[in-house]
C-alpha cells in the first residue's frame, strides 16, 4: 500500500555545493575587505604600474594578482569592487523579486480586472529595449548606487510578473485550490496560504538569477561610465579599463571577467539547484 | 421530512452567454445518497460548483435559490456564505491528484478546517485525523500525516480526501465522480468506502456520476440531467422499474450493467436526443433565455 516514493533522499548536489560556496567566499570577501586587502585598492603608484600576476617574473611582494596602468593593485580593487556587486545583486534583486512576483501572483490569481490592467502594463514595459531604457534611466536620474538599484528594478520586474503570473493561473485551476475555499479560507487567504508555497521554488530560482543579472546589468552600466563614481571599485569598471590595455597586461581584463563570470554563473546554478531541492515533488 | 439541500430554479450561465444549468430543482435529504446523472457537459459538476460557492470565473449564478438546513444562501453576504458552506458541507473531488496541496504534508490538510473553522484544538484535530485515516483503512496513519501528497499512491490520496471530507462531521458531501481517476479495481473499493462511511455517519450526499450502475447501489434517488435542464427526479426504485422521462429510459437501457451485464453499450436513439434537445430549447423560449 505504503509508496518508496516517501523514502528517496535527495543529495544535495556538487552544483549547489560549488555555487554556494563561491558566494559565500565572494560575501565573506566583501564583508571583510578591509582587513583581508592586500593594498588599499585606489592607491596609485605609477613606478608600481603593470605588474604582472604573481607567477610571473617581475612582481613585488603583495601584489598578487598584478596591478593595473596606474598601479594599483587588482586583487584588492576585485575584492572592494564584490561589495557593490552583491549590494546590488542583493538589494535589486530582493526589490524585484517583491514588485514582480507579488504583482504576477496578484494578476495570475484574481484574474479579471486586476490581470488585465497589469499584463497590459508588462506588455508595454517590456516593448522598451532594456539596456537603452536603463542608460536613459541613469541618464535621468544621474549615477549613483540607489540610481542603478532603481533602474535594474524599473527594468527587470516585467520578468518576474510574467512567469509567477502563468504559474499561479496553473496552480488556481487545481481542485485543492477550490477545497480551501469550501474549507473557508478567503480568497487572499488562499491566495497566501496555498497558491504563494507553490510558487515559491519557482521565486526563488527566479531571484537567484535576477541577482546574477543585476551584477550583470552593474557591470555594464559601469563600463559604460554610468555607475557609480569613477573612484570605488567596481568589476565592470576594471574589465572597461582592462580592455584598453589587455596586450600590455592582460591580467588586469582577465580576472575581474572570471570573478563576474563566476558570480553570475554561481547565482543561476543555486537557483536551479535551490528550486529542485525546494519542490517538494520530484522532477 | 424536509430536505437538507434544497435547490430551487437554479440558473447558472456564462457570463454574457448562453444557459449552463436551467431552473434546476433538487433535493438531497439528511442521511440519504442522491445521485446525478447526465452526460459529460450535462453540468453535473456545476451544480455541485454553485453549492459550494466555487463556480469558475467565467460563470455566474443568474436565478434561484439553494436552501441550505433551511437558509436560502443566495441571500447571505459572502463571508457568511463561505463560514456556512465551510461548517456544514464538505467536497470530495473528482481529481485525487489535483485536489491536495502539492507543497504541504498531509496532516495540516485534514486538520485545517476543524482547528480553522470549528475552532478544534491542535490536538483534539490531530486525534480525529488519525481516527479517521484508520477508518478509511490507511494503514501506519501516524506517518502518512506526516507525508506529502506525491509519496502517495492515487488510492491512497482519495481516501485522505474522503476522511478529510468526513472529519468535520459535515451534514452534506458532495462527491463529483470521486472514482473516475482511479482504475478498476481500486474504483470499487473507494465506492464501497464512501457508501459505508456515509450510512455510517448518516450524511447527506450528492453523488456525482456518468454511471447508472453505480447509482443503482448507492444511491436513495436521483436526478437526470440533460444540458443542464434536469428531466427527471425520481426515487430510486421507482427510477430503475418505471422511468418517466424517454431519455432517462434510454439512459437506462443504455447501461450495460443494469440491463444484461454482458450486453454492448448501446447509444441513447437518434429520435429520444432530437426531442430532449427540442425540450431545451422549448424552455429557453419559455424562459426568454
Ligand atoms: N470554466 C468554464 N468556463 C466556461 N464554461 C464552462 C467552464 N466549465 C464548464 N463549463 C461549461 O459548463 C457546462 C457544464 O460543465 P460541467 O463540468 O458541469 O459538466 P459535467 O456534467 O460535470 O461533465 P463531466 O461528466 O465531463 O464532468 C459544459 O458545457 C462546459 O462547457
Ligand atoms: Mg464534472
Amino acid at each position: 500500500m505504503r509508496d518508496a516514493r516517501a523514502d528517496v533522499r535527495r543529495p544535495v548536489g556538487l552544483r549547489l555545493w560549488l555555487s554556494g560556496g563561491w558566494l559565500s567566499l565572494l560575501t565573506l570577501a566583501a564583508i571583510f575587505a578591509p582587513l583581508i586587502a592586500p593594498q588599499d585598492p585606489l592607491a596609485q603608484d605609477l613606478f608600481l604600474g603593470r605588474l604582472p600576476p604573481f607567477w610571473e617574473s617581475g612582481t613585488e611582494p603583495g601584489f598578487y594578482l598584478g596591478t593595473d596602468s596606474l598601479g594599483r593593485d587588482v586583487l584588492s580593487r576585485i575584492l572592494y569592487g564584490a561589495r557593490l556587486a552583491l549590494i546590488v545583486a542583493l538589494v535589486a534583486g530582493t526589490l524585484t523579486c517583491l514588485i514582480g512576483a507579488t504583482l504576477g501572483l496578484i494578476a495570475g490569481y484574481y484574474r479579471g480586472w486586476p490581470d488585465r490592467i497589469i499584463s497590459r502594463f508588462v506588455d508595454i514595459w517590456m516593448a522598451f529595449p532594456p539596456v537603452l531604457f536603463s542608460i536613459l534611466l541613469i541618464a535621468v536620474l544621474g549615477p549613483g548606487l540607489v540610481s542603478i538599484i532603481i533602474a535594474i528594478v524599473i527594468i527587470d520586474w516585467t520578468r518576474f510578473a510574467r512567469v509567477i503570473r502563468a504559474e499561479a493561473i496553473s496552480q488556481g485551476a487545481m481542485d485543492y485550490v477550490a477545497s480551501a475555499q469550501v474549507a473557508g479560507r478567503t480568497k487572499f487567504g488562499t491566495m497566501l496560504a496555498e497558491i504563494l508555497p507553490n510558487v515559491l521554488p519557482t521565486i526563488v530560482a527566479l531571484l537567484t538569477l535576477e541577482m546574477g543579472i543585476a551584477v550583470i546589468i552593474e557591470a555594464i552600466l559601469s563600463f559604460v561610465n554610468l555607475s557609480i563614481s569613477t573612484d570605488s571599485p567596481t568589476w565592470g569598471g576594471m574589465i572597461s579599463e582592462g580592455r584598453i590595455s589587455v596586450h600590455q597586461a592582460w591580467w588586469v581584463l582577465v580576472f575581474p571577467l572570471i570573478t563576474l563570470f563566476l558570480t553570475v554563473l554561481s547565482f543561476s546554478q543555486l537557483g536551479e539547484g535551490l528550486k529542485d531541492r525546494f519542490d517538494p515533488v520530484l522532477r | 421530512m424536509s430536505a437538507y439541500l434544497s435547490i430551487r430554479n437554479l440558473s447558472v450561465a456564462l457570463k454574457g452567454g448562453g444557459p449552463i444549468l436551467r431552473r434546476v430543482s433538487l433535493d438531497v435529504h439528511p442521511g440519504q445518497v442522491h445521485g446525478l446523472v447526465g452526460e459529460s457537459g450535462a453540468g453535473k459538476s456545476m451544480i455541485g460548483k454553485a453549492v459550494l460557492g466555487t463556480l469558475p470565473r467565467a460563470l455566474q449564478v443568474t436565478g434561484g435559490e439553494i436552501w441550505l438546513d433551511g437558509v436560502n444562501l443566495e441571500t447571505l453576504p459572502p463571508s457568511e456564505r463561505r463560514r456556512r458552506i465551510g461548517a456544514t458541507a464538505a467536497l470530495i473531488p473528482q481529481d485525487p491528484l489535483t485536489a491536495l496541496n502539492p507543497s504541504k504534508r498531509i496532516g495540516p490538510q485534514i486538520t485545517r478546517r476543524l482547528v480553522d473553522i470549528l475552532g478544534w484544538s491542535r490536538a483534539d484535530a490531530q486525534n480525529r485525523a488519525l481516527e479517521l485515516l484508520a477508518e478509511v483503512h490507511i494503514p501506519e496513519p501516524a506517518r502518512v500525516m506526516r507525508n506529502y501528497p506525491h509519496e502517495l499512491s492515487g488510492g491512497m490520496r482519495q481516501r485522505i480526501l474522503i476522511a478529510a471530507a468526513f472529519a468535520a462531521e459535515p451534514q452534506l458531501i458532495i462527491a463529483d465522480e470521486p472514482t473516475t481517476a482511479l482504475d478498476v479495481t481500486v474504483q470499487k473499493q473507494i465506492l464501497r468506502l464512501i457508501a459505508q462511511m456515509q450510512a455510517r455517519h448518516g450524511t447527506a450526499l450528492m453523488f456525482v456520476t456518468h454511471d447508472l450502475g453505480v447509482v443503482s447501489k448507492v444511491c436513495d434517488s436521483l436526478s437526470v440531467l440533460y444540458a443542464g435542464l434536469v428531466v427527471e427526479n425520481a426515487r430510486m426504485r421507482r427510477f430503475f422499474t418505471r422511468p418517466i422521462h424517454p431519455y432517462s429510459a434510454a439512459l437506462l437501457a443504455a447501461t450495460p450493467t443494469y440491463t444484461d451485464p454482458f450486453g454492448s453499450l448501446k447509444p441513447v436513439p437518434q429520435n429520444v436526443i432530437t426531442a430532449v434537445e427540442t425540450e431545451v430549447s422549448q424552455h429557453d423560449r419559455r424562459t426568454g433565455a
